[in-house]
């Protein structure tokens, strides 16, 4: 084993992977940018060697500094994490070339399943799988070549992307007109007529098997169900797959076993197949997609089931020892959901979000793997994931419901988060029934999506923090000679309300609502209305508060100084909603615009977002350029209305 | 050590004494209530109609939330100008703004435009008293038409009157006591000198008026035809006089602003806590206190329900035994309590002066309550010299440096109110109870004075005059003494600060002391005693 490692990574999983080394004894190393100086990652190393910058290129994806800082702090190996440099085969190989240890699979291996249309030779090569097509030059029998792989079929665009030159063809009839209709499309846009054709997977389910290797052998530490996604983002993780029999599991883990022994794969890798469930799970019906030749985000839903600390294992396997177990040694105990939580705006659609966690609380029950603590600031930097909530149960309603509790019970302020989504989900019939395919959330997206209206004893409650009542109360508070002191809140769920608070004793308050009047009581952080008990908690820093009651209601407080504020709407100025780096300016002063024109794109997170003009107007005033970084709430066009 | 209550709460005698306590209580309770709604259902409606919060709400939204109130004068002008001017038509109070003790001073517009009545003028000059004697900041929230014309004379001329608004403004701001005006409404004629002479002005805009004449009077006076609002409205006054330094766009931004203001006055801030509780529950007074005045009780029955863990130091407990005096807390705050448990001997004043003395040189705070009828009456007294002794108590009570807080909580009759610091002894509050009666003598002994006087003209000249006759000579004295001392009375012409419910005493206390205790103890230099 080890004596002391360098984790080549940030967040929760270098958090996570410090777990385990500290459980071994292992030393740890941590690297981190200027930006994560104090992250909990930092603060859990025993050492922290800065790699300066902010932006992942600047700091985490600088190859050649962690290995000098590995080189600097002893460490004798180098643990990637995922993301970042995980899945890079030079940098594989200049780890290998300083004299340390990759704690992971070898640049072959990562190169075999890089290239995507070679790994699927290699897999057909290996008895794996593979989605049935025609991906021959030739266009002369294409017609035959469909009736080979059997309807329904896809035609793509050899050249393809953005589903353009795309048709789906359910039956032998239709193939000629939707052909010539696909090939006329894709030479149109892309000067390439040429097509290919696949099996159409009408109701696709992700399921995944995670394999481990020891560069010659491998093993399956069986699946998990990643079928929840929303625009190929894995939302809710499960294993074992609901509805999946012995048989298909069996299929499934050997044909991944194959795939891993045909790379030599050392470490922990995840086989993902694309699953045909339109009969329901059958063992003929799964196609290899492609490997991870990584450790996942979501490998805690297996350790869970089988016990095993995967990053145990990467670390034994690395350090030369065997495979800690075999094939027969392994089982599955129960039933394990993650779920993943991010600082994301869901009404805004998914936009990530930034923010300071003033408030940070998480289920007692649930395993939750974090990289940040109360107080910290999810950054425009990164990833804004805050973390995963693992549970794991007898069985898969239990989990379920384990889940729905936990996730229930987190109470997050400072940021906007997805967890009124995962909630929701959690308790989607669907789900629920085990009826899940990836295309599940996309469906059902406008009810997972919507916002529960706060109650009025929820507004209550919003209206006591809003005048900061929930965390201080000034000696003699409610003491007045006669008549009560009513002061006004002034707040916003949805829409701006006020309402009036008296202050009766330093626990004890009546909100008089537009439409309701409670009586609430407050000791030692346990919240009464009228007179019941209730799970309610609140937290309420600056402008933002929210109250968490089985979810998580946020609201703004007004503050009554900010004046310019409220002249400030409509005066056409369009702003950047988060910060950003401003990539595309598409008007300048003068242009005549209509409602709906892009104004400029911004990229934030990976993301790009297009800026739109509210209303028909002429561009007053550019006040950004392309390739400008700048803070949400900049200033960025200016617009004057039409006559 | 801790006292020992013997009040069987919830006896006979108890809920009797309750009963009583209760239906004094209620009346001032409707009083107050009545007070507290301005100038009733129409005038509210208007004023809010026009967009402007009602006085109480400008008041609470200035404050912190959740913050005491301690209100002067309540009820004020109570039956006074055939009850035109509801609370004096101004309200008073300390407190928190940005964990600050304030003085707070709102017209109430809703009462005759929130002109001055003499009361109004009295209150008015009363908050700034307390602002100035324990250094509190002023805010002044005004929306005022000036003085009232019909009473002119009760409100222009004299010392005490409008003039002396400026003048403690002046004065205040002199000694580093920050004036701070917000300007919500008119601020005519001589109103308009409240923001002028402010450190700091905040007007609302389009709606408070600063001026000197109003459009009508500059009419008259020189034909110059103006609007309000180009005469003195917030955007001139902000723009281009400098009258005021904040323009706000409606009242709660004028208010957000006043308590940024405050906020930026430095220092000052309040730590207070609430102490530890009275080991007796505070709402017991009810019944510990008999419902008439002439039966006696033991005061540490009171001096119980009102100190932190009703732990009483009594100091000279032996001698001089009705006049109670002791160290205690109230709410974590040393005083020293000063307590009638019975008429006043000369032993009893010569401990209360040794008392006075001995907290004066420590500078503890006093706190008085007082049910007095009076220094004992009668030669053996006269000859040993009462009144010498009555005279060191005074002079002690009026010398002493140390703040003085009364409480009125029985009777305040005669002498026995000047040696317990009654108003006259410039005590930093000066509070009530339901229960209480002050007047110079008893009504019964009023009576019987004029009585004696009457019958000795009539029988000099020889007439008889029957039992009956004297009995219906004696009634409207009787009566108008009842009326006169009833503390609504007292009240409504600001005798005192106002009338405590008993059950609040501690806290009223305890808000009293704090303020109070905002500016050092100064040394005490005693004026000459009779030995």
């Amino acid at each position: 084993m080890f004596n002391k490692i360098l984790i080549a990574n940030r967040g929760e999983i270098a958090c996570r992977i410090i777990d385990t080394c500290r459980r071994l004894g292992v030393g740890t190393v941590a690297v981190h940018s200027d930006v994560d100086a104090n992250a909990r990652h930092v603060e859990m190393a025993d050492e922290a060697i800065s790699l300066g910058g902010a932006t992942p290129a600047e700091s985490y994806l600088r190859g050649d500094a962690i290995i000098a800082a590995a080189k600097a702090t002893g460490a004798q190996a180098i643990h990637p994490g995922y993301g970042f440099l995980s899945e890079n085969p030079d940098f594989v190989e200049a780890v290998e070339q300083a004299g340390l240890t990759f704690i992971g699979p070898s640049a072959h291996a990562i190169r075999a399943m890089g290239l995507k249309d070679a790994a699927k030779a290699l897999m057909v090569k290996a008895g794996v799988p593979v989605v049935p097509g025609y991906h021959e030059a030739s266009q002369d029998n294409l017609a035959a070549e469909a009736d080979k792989i059997g309807y329904p079929v896809l035609i793509k665009a050899v050249a393809g992307g953005g589903g353009k030159g795309m048709r789906r063809v359910n039956a032998a009839k239709d193939f000629a007109q939707e052909l010539e209709a696909a090939q006329t499309e894709a030479q149109k846009a892309f000067g390439n007529a040429a097509v290919l054709i696949e099996k159409y997977v009408s109701t696709p389910r992700h399921i995944e098997v995670q394999v481990f290797g020891d560069g010659t052998k491998a093993v399956h530490l069986f699946e998990r169900d990643c079928s929840l996604q929303r625009r190929h983002q894995k939302v809710i993780e499960e294993a074992p797959a609901p509805g999946m029999t012995p048989e298909m599991r069996d299929a499934m883990g050997q044909a991944a076993v194959r795939a891993a022994e045909a790379v030599g794969y050392a470490g922990a890798g995840t086989v993902e197949f694309i699953v045909d469930a339109s009969d329901g799970l059958q063992a003929d019906r799964f196609y290899f997609m492609e490997m991870n030749t990584r450790l996942q985000v979501e490998h805690p839903v297996t350790e869970a089931i089988t016990g095993v600390d995967l990053v145990e294992w990467q670390l034994r396997v690395a350090s030369g020892q065997g495979l800690p177990a075999q094939q027969d040694d392994l089982s599955i105990t129960g039933h394990s959901f993650e779920a993943r939580i991010y600082a994301e705006d869901v009404p805004a659609g998914f936009l990530p979000a930034i923010g300071t966690l003033h408030q940070l609380h998480f289920a007692d029950g649930a395993r939750i793997d974090t990289g940040v603590r109360k107080g910290d600031e999810i950054s425009p930097h990164y990833d804004p994931m805050i973390a995963k909530l693992t549970v794991h149960g007898p069985d898969r309603a239990t989990a379920l419901a384990q889940l729905t509790r936990a996730l229930k019970a987190t109470r997050i302020g400072g940021t906007v988060t997805n967890i009124g989504f995962l909630a929701a989900l959690s308790e989607h019939s669907g789900f629920a029934a085990g009826d899940v395919d990836t295309g599940l959330i996309e469906r059902d997206l406008e009810a997972l999506t919507k916002a529960t209206a706060p109650c009025t004893k929820t507004r209550a409650l919003a209206a006591v923090a809003t005048l900061g009542l929930h965390r201080t109360v000034p000696a003699f508070a409610g003491v007045s000679l006669w008549g009560g002191v009513e002061q006004t809140a002034r707040f916003a769920f949805d829409e701006d309300e006020t309402a009036q608070v008296e202050t009766l004793s330093p626990t004890q308050f009546r909100v008089t609502l537009a439409d309701a009047i409670h009586d609430i009581i407050h000791t030692d952080g346990t919240w009464r209305v009228d007179g019941a008990k209730t799970a309610a908690s609140v937290w309420c820093n600056g402008d933002q508060g929210a109250v968490f009651w089985g979810e998580t209601y946020p609201f703004t407080v007004v503050d009554p100084l900010d004046r310019a504020a409220v002249q400030g709407a409509g005066d056409g100025v369009t702003r950047a909603p988060m910060p950003g780096l401003v990539r595309v300016v598409d008007v300048a002063a003068g242009a005549q615009v209509k409602a709906g024109d892009r104004l400029l794109v911004l990229e934030a997170m990976k993301m790009e977002h297009a800026l739109r003009a509210e209303a028909d107007g002429t561009v007053a005033e550019v006040m950004t350029s392309a390739g400008d970084q700048v803070t949400a709430g900049a200033a960025l066009v200016r617009m004057e209305a039409d006559d | 050590m801790k006292l020992t209550s013997n009040i069987a709460a919830g006896s006979e005698a108890f809920r009797a004494n309750e009963a009583a306590n209760l239906d004094a209580l209620r009346v001032v309770q409707e009083a107050a209530q009545h007070a507290a709604l301005g100038g009733g259902e129409g005038p509210r409606e208007r004023h809010e109609s026009r967009g402007k919060m009602l006085p109480r709400d400008r008041v609470a939204n200035l404050l912190d939330p959740g913050s005491p109130f301690l209100e002067v004068g309540a009820t004020a002008a109570h039956g006074l100008y055939d009850g035109a001017a509801p609370c004096a038509g101004v309200i008073a109070g300390i407190g928190l703004v940005q964990g600050r003790q304030v003085m707070v001073v709102c017209n109430d517009a809703t009462v005759k435009g929130g002109t001055y009545y003499p009361m109004t003028v009295k209150k008015h000059l009363r908050a700034q008293e307390i602002a100035e004697e324990n250094h509190l900041p002023c805010v002044y929230l005004v929306d005022s038409g000036g003085a009232n014309l019909p009473n002119q004379d009760e409100v222009f001329p004299d010392r005490d009157h409008f003039g002396r608004i400026f003048y403690n403004q002046a004065r205040m701001s002199a000694k580093g006591i920050a004036q701070i005006a917000v300007v919500m409404g008119s601020c005519t004629a001589g109103g308009a000198y409240v923001p002028a002479m402010s450190d700091v002005t905040i007007i609302v805009k389009e709606q408070g008026t600063i001026f000197l004449a109003g459009p009508p009077l500059v009419k008259a006076a020189t034909g110059e035809v103006v609007t309000a609002e180009d005469l003195g409205g917030g955007d001139v006054h902000t723009r281009l006089s400098g009258v005021a330094d904040y323009l706000a766009e409606d009242d709660a931004h004028a208010l957000a602003l006043a308590r940024q203001a405050v906020g930026n006055i430095g220092g000052g801030i309040d730590g207070a806590t609430q102490g530890e509780a009275p080991a007796y529950d505070p709402s017991e007074l009810l019944g510990v206190v008999p419902a008439s005045l002439t039966t006696p009780y033991d005061i540490r029955e009171v001096i119980a329900r009102i100190v932190d863990g009703s732990r009483f130091d009594e100091f000279k407990k032996r001698f001089g035994e009705t006049l109670v005096t002791g160290f205690a807390e109230i709410c974590g705050m040393q005083v020293g309590i000063i307590a009638n448990n019975g008429v006043l001997f000369s032993e009893a004043a010569q401990k209360g002066a040794h008392f006075v003395e001995l907290c004066s040189q420590r500078r503890i705070p006093l706190v008085f309550l007082q049910n007095i009828t009076g220094f004992m009456v009668g030669r053996q007294y006269e000859n040993e010299g009462i009144a010498r002794h009555g005279a060191k108590l005074v002079t002690a009570v009026a010398t002493t440096s140390v703040p003085k807080i009364t409480m009125v909580i029985g009777g305040s009759f005669g002498a026995g109110n000047y040696g317990m610091a009654g108003r006259a002894y410039q005590p930093r509050f000066m509070w009530s109870w339901p229960n209480s009666r002050i007047s110079v003598m008893g009504g019964p002994q009023a009576a019987g004075v004029l009585a004696t006087v009457k019958r000795d003209g009539i029988e000099r000249k020889g007439g008889t005059w029957s039992a009956e006759e004297e009995a219906a000579f004696k009634q409207p004295t009787i009566d108008m003494f009842e009326e006169q001392s009833h503390p609504l009375y007292a009240s409504a012409r600001l005798w005192d600060d106002g009338i405590v419910d008993p059950r609040k005493a501690r806290d009223v206390l305890a808000l009293s002391l704090r303020a109070a205790l905002t500016p050092p103890i100064e040394e005490t230099r005693f004026g000459v005693f009779r030995m």
